[in-house]
């Protein structure tokens, strides 16, 4: 299988979405001519033209809401948000437009529309720039949500979203673009909603989305190592629709659970997880299940300290070590 | 009246103006003279600094540069009386310096450190010195549009004569939350000057790509009732007169003014823009930089005047480079923040413990 970056995944996955369907629009600042701000749309204006990828001026309430209106139309418009962050400038569209139409319209109308850009602190780059709102959206019924944490799941879940009916907000993150990983060739489709173990394990189960994920492999490493203790790795890779059977299977074989989480704590999607661990797998467990999320403040500037905001390696390990 | 970018250079125009005799430049001293200069000047030493302490990793995130627009911020704030406020954008280093904030504390934020503007919270595009009518630094664009609004409308609430210089870009021209701005501005008669710093680009779009116009952008006002203008920003003098018309406006008549002002920058968007030099022509940078330089042609203008020789320039020069180093050592020196301050600053009712902040639960780890 041919090993590719994360960035390369998506862009290949656009550029043969661009391919089959003639319905499908790449929309967004910078996406054509200077072939992306993170270069995910790299070559696809010189290959596809003006008319399939189209620069847009910054005025995001404006654009994505004329992606909704032209997917209810039936074009499939994947629009290009440079930061998520930038999505709070459109939100009315996104949740009263995207998310409301179809329901508001009894079914009459749909909205095959896909949002992504990446959604992530860690960069620096200021409480402004580094909202994770996976956690709104998935807040929204009738939005999707996918969180995407290898360059695999990246293609296949691309791919799915163009293809979905309804509107999918697809969560990407900067610090993954560069990350390489096996993707497979042809026609690689990963349907919505099914999460995957990405490391099994025996002893407790780490639960988590994006980059988080990698953060919990690099845990689970050295629990191994260091500490003989064997820790299942769950990638919710989806977070609505969630696919609660594999989390609940990952839980009621290992009895802990430990959540890993970039979002803030407060109604984070961890905070979503635990009551279904709760409420379902209560018996189950040999212990509370616990939560590593973002430290609960606004995205800090200072580079020592942003790091150290973030879940770490070593405090999932200091909550694992606590509860076994 | 409109002006576009190519019939730009005025000052070779039919009837050429000279701002130097307007009122608000007439009287001015040698020493205010020499001291735009030098405030033009720290700005430039300050971010060439920046820049080569960003290319060694001392900074992290965003580092948006403003040189080649010095005297837009250096123009306008001049004129800034007790009253009268600015706000901006994530381009800010010029505007802060402007404003009197000091190179330590500005380097020392975009170090991160503890000492910085904003305890190292906030980095390079979120300065703030309220104390010095300073609002911010705002990383969203256009998000500040709508707060200048406000600040003009708290002065009028409050009976003081003053107004709001709100600067916002080119690119920024385009949200909806502006033009909402504009509609209340006008509506309500708020004394809120926007400024716009029309450099030519957002990121790597031109103005031409990304605005619909007759003329130019500021025209857009007359669909709004606003009083507008276009503006020379590499003309010190010509910032200045067309600013404080505005000003006056905001002061006496409580109306709000749109000005834009033709500018230009050298660097990239910011400078991990890899782009920098594909969506303009070298050439083109190095024409602005050669023909339309703000401090060159302010500098020559003294020399015509009289007032300035290379050893006054030089004397200038070195202060403004030595306030930087002494900068950057400070930043260098100074401790990051603790990590307990991650959660200070926050609210205000739990920093100063009141009751109000020790009632329910703030903050949700574990
Ligand atoms: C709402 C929003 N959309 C997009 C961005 C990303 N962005 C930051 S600056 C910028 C270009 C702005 O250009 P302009 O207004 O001309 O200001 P300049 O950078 O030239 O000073 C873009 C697209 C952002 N910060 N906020
Ligand atoms: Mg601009």
């Amino acid at each position: 299988m041919p090993v590719i970056t994360y960035r390369q995944a998506l862009n290949d996955a656009l550029a043969e979405e661009l391919e089959r369907d003639e319905k499908v629009i790449v929309m967004g600042e910078e996406v054509a001519e200077y072939n992306g701000a993170y270069k995910i749309t790299e070559g696809l204006w010189k290959r596809f033209g003006d008319k399939r990828v189209v620069d847009t001026p910054i005025s995001e309430a404006g654009f994505i809401g004329l992606g909704v209106g032209a997917a209810m139309m039936g074009l499939r418009p994947v629009m290009e948000l440079m930061f998520w962050s930038f999505a709070y400038v459109a939100y009315d569209q996104i949740i009263n437009n995207a998310g409301c139409v179809r329901y508001m319209s009894g079914g009459l109308i749909n909205c095959p529309l896909v949002i992504r850009g990446p959604s992530n602190g860690g960069t620096n780059v200021g409480a402004t720039h580094s909202h994770t709102p996976e956690n709104f959206l998935a807040n929204t019924p009738g939005l999707k949500v996918v969180c995407p944490a290898t360059p695999a799941d990246a293609k296949g879940l691309m791919k799915a979203a163009i293809r979905d009916n309804d509107p999918v907000c697809f969560m990407e993150n900067t610090l993954l673009y560069g990350e390489q990983g096996e993707v497979p060739e042809g026609d690689y489709v990963i349907p919505i909603g099914v999460a995957d173990l990405k490391r099994e394990g025996t002893d407790v189960s780490l639960i988590a989305h994006g980059r988080a994920v990698l953060t919990a492999l690099a845990a689970a490493h050295r629990l191994h190592e260091e500490f003989n203790i064997s820790a299942e790795v769950v990638d919710l890779r989806s977070i609505r629709p969630l696919d609660e059977e594999t989390i609940l299977a990952s839980v009621r074989k290992t009895h802990r659970a430990v959540l890993v989480d970039e979002n803030k704590p407060f109604c984070g999607v961890s905070a979503q997880i635990a009551s279904l661990i709760q409420e379902r797998a209560f018996d189950d467990l040999d212990a509370p299940v616990q939560r590593v999320c973002s430290l609960d403040a606004p995205a800090i500037y200072s580079p020592p300290l942003e790091a150290l905001q973030l879940p770490t390696a070593d405090r999932i390990i200091q909550k694992v070590l606590a509860i076994s | 009246m409109s002006v576009t970018r190519a019939e730009k250079p005025k000052k070779t125009g039919p009837h050429p103006v000279d701002y130097a005799k307007a009122a608000i430049n007439a009287d001015l001293t040698t020493k205010q003279k020499l001291g735009f200069l030098a405030d033009m000047l720290r700005i430039r030493r300050f971010e060439q600094a920046s820049l080569k302490l960003y290319q060694q990793g001392k900074m992290g995130g965003f580092l948006h540069l403003y040189i080649g627009q010095e005297s837009v911020a250096v123009g306008t704030i001049a004129l800034m009386g007790e009253h009268d406020h600015v706000i901006t954008a994530y381009r800010d280093h010029g505007h802060a310096l402007g404003v009197g904030m000091s190179m330590n504390e500005c380097m020392a934020e975009l170090f991160g450190k503890a000492t910085g503007c904003s305890k190292g919270k906030g980095g390079s595009m979120h300065f703030f010195a309220p104390d010095k009518n300073f609002w911010g630094g705002h990383g969203i664009v256009a998000g500040q549009t709508p707060l200048g609004l406000g600040i003009a409308y708290a002065l009028k609430y409050q009976g003081l004569k003053g107004c709001c210089l709100t600067f916002l870009g080119d690119g920024a021209v385009n949200q909806g939350v502006y033009h909402e701005s504009l509609n209340l501005a006008s509506l309500w008669d708020i004394p809120v000057i926007y400024i716009i710093e029309n450099n030519q680009y957002s990121m790597g779009t031109s103005q031409a790509r990304s605005s619909a116009i007759k003329g130019c952008l500021a025209e857009r006002a007359e669909g709004y009732n606003i009083d507008w203008d276009t503006v020379n920003g590499e003309d010190l003098y010509e910032v200045r007169a067309k600013t404080w018309e505005a000003m006056q406006r905001a002061h006496e008549k409580c109306r709000p003014t749109l000005l834009e002002i033709d500018t230009y920058r050298y660097y990239g968007h910011s400078v991990a823009d890899a782009n920098a030099k594909k969506y303009r022509s070298p050439e083109e940078i190095e024409f602005y930089k050669q023909n339309h330089d703000p401090i060159t042609l302010w500098e020559k203008r003294l020399r015509e005047e009289g007032i300035l020789d290379d050893a006054g320039l030089k004397t200038i020069d070195d202060a403004a480079k030595k306030e930087a180093a002494t900068a950057v050592q400070f930043a260098e020196d100074s401790p990051f923040p603790e990590l307990e301050d991650i959660y200070s600053d926050i609210y205000y009712e739990v920093d100063l413990g009141t009751e109000a902040g020790q009632t329910g639960r703030h903050f949700f780890n574990d």
